[in-house]
């Protein structure tokens, strides 16, 4: 990994979350809108993901053509895994679960915690908290 | 279901969405990986994260920065208090560690690369946030 990789990360990082405070997703009554599906819905949150995947369907379409990376030619490492199991069914739906009771996701939770660090400081902690569980619980589980 | 039109913003939903989509493309084409942030956030914590997936979580966190010295605070609302938080951070941070990927790996990512598992995520988790939310909101409440 040389210098030109972690420069784009870092711009990858900041457009991405430029794009979730434009977006509205960074805001969480905003998230929640669009999942109450049987209140007052708000559609907005399908045009930013079909804004994201129709410009990613370019993007990764032209990835999928390279096996090295635009600037450096260093390998290409996106993911082979197709296996749809009980770890990704239910993991998702645990995920969904926490999604829908406070409407923030990892991504926004990031930038919340400098939008709103007064606020937002317990989701973030917990968050945190369950990344470093999982490693705990995948690591004593699974070898 | 009735439509909220007030609060509807089509514009800076696609624009804001296609930003994303850009930046998701970048990583995967200027660094050959995936912009999942849970993964990367993930590996922050209790992992050895690689320089890369350091450089993004800054540029991440510059972002709002960058925004709150160029411009007005964004809209932020969150109701939620904070036990309610802490259950649902919880539920998030395992969640989508099991799952191998969050709204932007399997959600952007998964769905951009056509992913028949992502697809799979990505419902599995809406599904679960609808009925979350119809839960809390008419159900229960």
């Amino acid at each position: 990994m040389n210098a030109k990789s972690t420069w784009v990360a870092f711009a990858s990082g900041l457009l991405f979350g430029v794009g979730l405070i434009v977006s509205g997703m960074a805001n969480p009554a905003k998230v929640l809108g669009f999942l109450d599906l049987a209140g007052q819905w708000d559609p907005s949150l399908t045009l930013v993901m079909g804004g994201a995947i129709a410009v990613g369907l370019l993007g990764f379409g032209w990835a999928r053509r390279r096996t090295t990376t635009l600037f450096d030619h260093a390998p290409l490492q996106l993911p082979d895994n197709r296996r749809i199991d009980r770890r990704l069914i239910l993991g998702s739906i645990a995920f969904g679960v926490g999604w829908g009771l406070a409407g923030i996701c990892p991504g926004p939770a990031v930038v919340a915690l400098v939008l709103a660090p007064g606020q937002a400081w317990p989701f973030v902690a917990a968050m945190l908290a369950g990344f470093w569980l999982y490693g705990r619980l995948a690591r004593g589980g699974r070898g | 279901m009735t439509i909220d039109w007030a609060s509807f913003t089509p514009w800076s939903a696609l624009a804001g969405g296609a930003l994303i989509g850009l930046a998701a493309s970048l990583l995967a084409l200027g660094a050959g990986r995936i912009a999942g942030i849970s993964g990367i956030v993930g590996n922050l914590v209790g992992g050895t994260p690689a320089r890369w997936q350091l450089a993004f979580v800054a540029g991440l966190l510059a972002a709002p920065v960058a925004w709150l010295l160029l411009a007005d605070a964004p809209s932020f609302r969150l109701d939620a208090g904070p036990v309610l938080q802490i259950i649902a951070g919880l539920l998030v941070g395992i969640g989508t560690r099991y799952a191998n990927g969050c709204t932007s790996g399997h959600g952007v990512c998964g769905l951009s690369r056509l992913s028949l598992r992502s697809l799979s995520a990505v419902l599995a988790f809406m599904g679960a946030g609808f009925v979350t939310v119809y839960l809390l909101r008419h159900a229960l409440a």
